[in-house]
């Protein structure tokens, strides 16, 4: 029966895995026929394309996933997938001499990943920024967007699977998936939320738990080749809305100890008070956004260390190719030494955020002491 | 990449609070729940452990005074049997000897009295016998070879018993 119960567990495991490669592959699949003409190598805007979103999940050479596309206009909603923007490409001669390339369907155009408005085709300023109106919204499915929808997905299987382990084992000893996240939640809990908060720690526990697991699995996401180069938690966006709910949680938890030492600070002089409280008042806005700021210009500089390694190769290899040979294996052993700092980095951030968060809530709720 | 983007930013929100709100109700719940459960049954058990081993403590700490007491009574006993034992041999020697010396001196008494009766028969009957000799000596009156014959026949006819 055992036996039994050991396969029938592997095909529901297997089955979970075909579930995640399916909703993958919802974002229509399809094989770009269009391959970029040869041209100067220019390693910065490799890199910044690499890291910045995009409306598409560029898997290898012609082979990408496109994005569903969703735009609010005047007119109302429109929904198609990206694949009509890549698979038409445009392009505008400028005075300087060069090319920019754009993407156009219907009534609007792709530029650097921002869609606009087609008017009459792409119009650019002197700073190479386009003049076209922006669409009113755009709430495209982005890479960053798919990204974070499949962090959701593993967290959401991952965690009910391990809470039926709980369930069915009751408070036996843990087993599979189980025993390899409960070291982990009772990090967040005994190590971050119990020190930092202290009595009402066990409140924040599962928004901790959710925000931890959040930022390092999107973090590893990142970290996996050929995913597009996901940059979910490098992604300001991404990063804001999370900074910004801890802020809400901080202030809505503030007790009045806590907006009494920001508005009014007891036992200070009044000149002082007068310094005092707009800093303290500046301070509550500067802790979520040095939140935001830290764990995106971390993860970003990891990806743009590892990018740049891989355009040293490119670099050299257009000088020649045994260069580009010899410095090839140079840099992949620096970009697998790079990887495992960025394993390591993408623990740590998630880590530190959720440590800074939990600070942040135990500040709020402490308890007048005086 | 720095730049914020509205839709984004809008979904992000979205699919964090959805995935907080799920994950709060269908994970961390039971997740903790069970954690705390199984951290409240340890420490439970740790208790119980610590108070069987005092108990045991107890336990082993009267099982010796038990064994003690057991062996000073059983020291006691054999003591007390021993004496009782020597005590008894004692007076079953004495009761003996006493009645040795009863039956001897009982002995001893009915011989002499056997004896005296025995010779004051044979007093009697010497007596008697002296007497029938002087009387038949007398009532024949005879010569002295007589005589002598008659106390002859006479000594010959007696019979001492």
């Amino acid at each position: 029966m055992s036996v039994q119960n050991l396969t029938s567990s592997n095909s529901f495991r297997r089955f979970k895995a075909i579930l995640v490669l399916t909703i993958l592959s919802i974002f229509s699949l399809n094989l770009t026929a269009s391959s970029e003409s040869g041209g100067d190598f220019n390693a910065g805007e490799m890199i910044m394309h690499h890291i910045s979103d995009a409306h598409e999940i560029h898997i290898i050479g012609d082979f990408a996933i496109y994005l569903p596309v969703i735009l609010k206009t005047e007119t109302g909603w429109e929904v198609f997938s990206s694949s009509h923007f890549y698979h038409n490409p445009q392009h505008l001669e400028l005075e300087s001499g060069e090319t920019a390339h754009y993407y156009a369907y219907k009534n609007y155009i792709l530029f650097h990943e921002h869609i606009y408005l087609k008017e009459e085709g792409l119009a650019l300023d002197e700073n190479g920024d386009a003049t076209n109106q922006a669409v009113a919204l755009d709430m495209s499915i982005t890479k960053t967007v798919a990204g974070m929808f499949l962090t959701i997905l593993i967290m959401i299987l991952v965690f009910t699977s391990v809470a039926k382990g709980y369930k069915k084992r009751g408070i036996g000893a843990p087993k599979g998936i189980q025993s390899f996240m409960e070291p982990l939640i009772l990090f967040v809990r005994d190590e971050v939320a119990r020190p930092s908060i202290g009595k009402h720690a066990d409140r924040f526990v599962p928004f901790l738990l959710t925000i931890f697991f959040f930022i390092w699995i999107s973090n590893l996401l990142g970290l996996i080749p050929f995913l597009g180069g996901l940059n979910i938690t490098g992604t300001l966006s991404v990063t804001m809305v999370l900074a910004a709910v801890v802020f809400v949680i901080t202030s809505f938890s503030g007790n009045k100890h806590y907006w009494g030492h920001i508005l009014w600070p007891p036992n200070v002089p009044l000149p002082i008070k007068f310094i005092l409280v707009p800093i303290e008042f500046a301070g509550i806005f500067i802790k979520p956004l040095v939140l935001m700021v830290r764990l995106t210009a971390n993860i970003t500089a990891g990806h743009i260390i590892i990018l740049a390694f891989v355009c040293l190769i490119f670099i050299f290899g257009e000088q020649s190719a045994g260069a580009g040979y010899g410095v090839g294996i140079g840099s992949t052993l620096f970009m697998i030494f790079m990887n495992f700092i960025e394993l390591l980095v993408a623990f740590l951030q998630a880590y530190v955020f959720t440590l800074l968060a939990a600070l942040y809530f135990g500040a709020a709720t402490e308890e007048a002491h005086h | 990449m720095l730049s914020v983007s509205i839709g984004t930013v809008i979904w992000t929100t979205i699919a964090f609070l959805v995935v907080v709100f799920i994950l709060a109700k269908f994970a961390w719940k039971p997740i903790l729940s069970s954690i705390r459960e199984r951290e409240d049954s340890i420490e439970e058990a740790l208790e119980a452990a610590e108070r069987a081993k005092e108990k045991m403590k107890d336990l082993e700490a009267n099982n010796e005074k038990l064994l003690l007491e057991a062996r000073q009574e059983r020291e006691e006993i054999i003591k007390s049997a021993r004496e009782a034992k020597e005590k008894m041999i004692a007076e079953a020697k004495e009761k003996a000897q006493a009645e040795a010396d009863k039956v001897l001196k009982n002995a001893q008494a009915t011989i002499r009295a056997e004896k005296s009766s025995a010779i004051n028969e044979l007093k009697s009957l010497v007596g008697e016998l002296s007497i029938d000799i002087a009387e038949k000596i007398l009532k024949e009156e005879l010569s002295a070879d007589k005589q002598k014959a008659l106390i002859e026949a006479s000594m010959k006819e007696a019979k001492f018993n």
